[in-house]
Formats: C-alpha cells, structure tokens, sequence
C-alpha cells in the first residue's frame, strides 16, 4: 500500500477576480521509503499537492490517502519543511526542534533524548542551546529538519527547502537531508523548481504541466549514491537535458 | 584570548573615556543651567516673577512639605497615573487578544478603532466629569481612556505582524488556536507590548495631568493649575519639575523592568 495516494485531484482557488483551476486530475502514489521529486514551472500547483497531503487544505474533488486513510487534517503521520526555517527567535536550537513534539504533547525524556541525538547526527551537537540568530543559515535549515523529524513521521513533504540558501550551503544542507532520510527510511516529496537538485536527490521525478497542474512524465532516477556523487556523475547531464526539454514543451 | 592586544586596550580605554566625558558633560548642563537661572534672578537679568528661580522653587517645595501636604500631592497623582497605566493596560491587552481571536469582529470594529484613535480623547473629559463626577475616578477614567487605544492599536498591531507561514506550521504540526496564541503569536508580540507599556506611562501622566486641571482638589496637576490662577508661578514650577522627576523616576523603572524581563 502506498504511504501516500493522489486519487485525481482537482482544486480550484477562489479569489474576488475569479476562480482559478490549480490541479486538474492530479494522480499519484508515492511508496514508502522513495523519494520523489517534483519540478513543473512556477506558481503551477507543486505547493497545493504538498499542503493538501498536510491537511491544511481539501480537494474539491478526488481522495488524498495517507497509508489508506483519507486525510482530514494535520497528522503527526506527515511533516512539513518550508523554504524559510521560521525558528522561533526567542527560544533556543533544542526548544525549536522540540516545537511539534510540544504542540502535539509528546514531549517527554524518550522524545527529547531522540531530538537530541538527531540534532547530533546534524552537526548541531553544540548549538543546542544557542539561538537561532547565532547560527548560519544552513544550520538553521538543518535545525527545521530535525524539528520535522522528531515527531518521527512517515512521510516529508519538502517545499523548496533550499532554495533560500547560498549555492554552497545549499549543496552541503542537501547532502546531509539526502543522507538523514535515507538512514531513517523515510518517504520523501521534495517540491523543487532546480532540476538538478531534483534529479541529484530524488529515485523518481514527476514533471507537472504549468497550471492547472496534471502530470506530464514520471521518470525512474537511475543513478545512486549521495547527492553529490550524483552531481558528479556524467548522466546527470542526459536526465537534464531531458527534463529541460519536458518543461519547455509545456511552454 | 586572556592576552589583550595593546591596540584594543587603547579602543578599551579610549571607548570608557568618553563615557565618562558625556556623563561629566551632562552634569556640568544641569547645574550651569541651574546657576545661570539662579544667579540671572538675582541680579535682574530675568524675571523671577515670572520664571521663578531655583532657590524660589526649592523654598516653595518645603513650605509644602512643612505643611505636610507635599507627598500627599505627589501620592495622589503618582497612584491617579499608575491605576490609569495598569487599567488601560490591561484593558487594551484583553481587548487586543479577543480582536485577534476573532476575525470577524476586529474587521468590523477596525473602522471604530481608528474613529477613537484619532479622536483627541481630552475632548471627552467633561462628558467623564459628567459621567463620574468631579473626583479621582474621573481623572482615572481620562488615563485608561488615552492609553487604552494607544495600547490595542500598537499589541493588536504586534499580533497581526506575525508571519502568515509561522502560523501556516504551526498548523502543519496540528496547533490549536490557542496554542498558536501562547506558542508564537504572544512571545512574537512581546517587543510590542513593551513599546506599548512604555507609550502608556506617558499617555497616563497625559491623562492624568489633563484630568487634574479639570477637576481635582489634589496632586500636582491641582498645584500647577491653583498656582496659576493665583499668579504663583514658584509653585507651578515647582511642582512642574517635581512631576519632571516624578515622571522620569517611573521612566527608568520601567526600563529597569524591560531589562530584567
């Protein structure tokens, strides 16, 4: 069974100049520990498919399952990274991480002693109790990460995590995301606009079609190996070239 | 690390030195301005009728204190400002979560909002007198009156300015509304509430001072007012600078509270 399933979804926004077709028929499912990319041009619908699985908005029509059940709203089953780490200034490194658990009220010694170890793993061993304007902007990010992870969900909806980070920092954060879920097993869904983060993180890339967003192509990543090694790699270019190519055609 | 570099003990001592060459400086104003003052009354060069001189002040300001009704004026008016401050404080604060809290209202009542906050809130002070009688609760009445608009605008404000995408996680993990509230919303709306508590202090002396000229038989707004009328004007500048001190006592606590807060 799918960790996550898109059953032809379509969602329509409503402003006051006009309604506005944002998914038309939108289907997918997404099997436990892959991790899939999505690139499609801007403002198509990528953050619509994410929010709808996090249960912050509703289809008008079709089914959202998450591990078979429709999905009526926020669950610890699911977690949600944005562009921007949005740490809470007045709290520090530790607290932050421990924000869903708090919300959630699964803060207790067990729980605590994973953030822990999780803000170890990222390096932030010795920032735990420093304040997020102390830290770079990739350890914030990786901050983020590790307050996602600590309610320990089945499934990341990553939404352009990285692009707000320099291009160095933005290489190394993704190395170490790339290497955290795959360590925990974790499904990933990373919205990206950058074809080559897409292709050098991800086993399988959907390209959307500019909105309404349908699904133009799904393909299978055969490279393996860390981001970086991806990067690396000569067929990098080729998945490029190809993908390139997809976007444009829609133009 | 412990080894100071002679160049930044030099920045060290030079950066000291002119702190205590701006307090000295400070100082040195006050009293020339004090002694000019005192010496320019008393050879003529100003009218001590009308401006007073220091020693005129001080003279006055003990005769008030050897009649005994010296802290009875500053007690008066110091607790007028406090209860106007903390009334209108908390008044504004409540009303500031509940319009935060709904929607619907704060749309609806945001258009009276900004009727009331422009409105010279001093104009309303005989209808106060009227309403409550001419006495201490009327003077209170106009403090809550100034600094509770002053502090819903600036909290509400301090509230709304929270990004959208904070909230949007917070309920991405599940959060209750007033989890929002206690978790992001009031600990991102505390530097507004502190500007908004160190606006009221001085609306409240505003509010304060105002009601006293209009009704009161006691404080220092009443000694300001009464000398005055009677062509005392050692007494209004006496009382004039013991609110000064008053004021500025009161000030620097609230800074002192900031601090530690």
């Amino acid at each position: 069974m799918p960790v996550l399933d898109y059953k032809n979804i379509s969602m329509r926004y409503h402003t006051l100049d006009g309604e506005t077709l944002a998914i038309d028929g939108f289907s997918h499912s997404f099997e436990k520990g892959e991790f899939t990319a999505i690139v499609g041009p801007s403002g198509c619908g990528k953050s619509t498919i994410l929010s709808l699985a996090a249960g912050l908005i509703f289809p008008d029509s079709g089914q959202v399952l998450l591990n078979g059940e429709e999905v009526k709203g926020p669950s610890a089953k699911v977690g949600y990274m944005l562009q921007s780490d949005h740490l809470f200034p007045w709290l520090t490194i530790e607290k932050n991480a421990c924000v869903g658990l708090k919300v959630r009220h699964l803060l207790n010694p067990d729980t605590l002693k994973n953030v822990r170890d999780l803000l170890e793993s990222c390096g932030l061993a010795d920032f735990m109790d420093k304040y997020p304007y102390q830290l770079s902007g990739g350890m914030r990010q990786r901050a983020a990460l590790v307050r996602t992870l600590a309610l320990d969900p089945d499934i990341l909806l990553l939404d352009e995590p990285f692009s707000a980070l320099d291009f160095q920092t933005r290489l190394n954060v993704s190395q170490d995301v790339h290497r955290i879920i795959r360590e925990k097993g974790k499904t990933a869904v990373l919205v990206t606009h950058d074809i080559t983060e897409a292709i050098s993180m991800a086993d399988r890339v959907i390209v959307l079609s500019k909105r309404p967003a349908r699904v133009l192509f799904v393909h299978d990543i055969e490279l393996t190996g860390s981001p970086m090694e991806r990067r690396m790699s000569g067929l990098i270019n080729r998945y490029f070239d190809m993908l390139w190519r997809e976007l444009n055609m829609d133009e | 690390m412990n080894e100071v570099s002679k160049a930044q003990a030099e920045f060290m001592k030079k950066h000291r030195r002119r702190g205590f060459l701006v307090a000295a400086v400070r100082w040195a104003l006050l009293i020339a301005l004090i002694a000019v003052w005192e010496i320019g009354a008393r050879i003529g060069w100003i009218d001590a009728f009308l401006l007073s001189s220091p020693s005129r002040m001080l003279e006055t300001t003990l005769d008030l204190y050897r009649q005994g009704v010296l802290f009875e004026h500053i007690f008066v008016t110091v607790f007028e400002t406090l209860a106007g401050f903390l009334l209108g404080g908390v008044i504004g604060f409540v009303i500031a979560v509940l319009l935060w809290w709904f929607d619907f209202a704060r749309r609806v009542l945001d258009i009276y909002i900004v009727v009331l906050n422009s409105l010279p809130k001093i104009a309303l002070g005989p209808i106060l007198i009227v309403w409550m009688g001419a006495g201490i609760p009327a003077i209170i009445a106009m403090a809550v009156l100034i600094s509770v608009v002053v502090t819903l605008v600036t909290v509400l404000n301090g509230f709304l300015e929270v990004s959208q995408e904070k909230i949007f996680l917070m309920r991405s993990f599940g959060a209750t509304k007033s989890q929002i509230f206690s978790m992001v919303i009031l600990p991102s709306g505390k530097p507004a509430i502190l500007s908004a508590i160190k606006l009221n202090i001085g609306l409240s002396w505003v509010g304060v001072i105002v009601g006293e000229y209009l009704v009161s038989r006691a404080g220092l707004g009443y000694l300001i007012v009464y000398g005055g009328q009677v062509f005392q004007l050692d007494l209004v500048m006496a009382s004039t600078v013991i609110l000064c001190i008053c004021a500025v006592a009161m000030y620097f606590m609230t800074a002192w509270l900031e601090r530690r807060g």
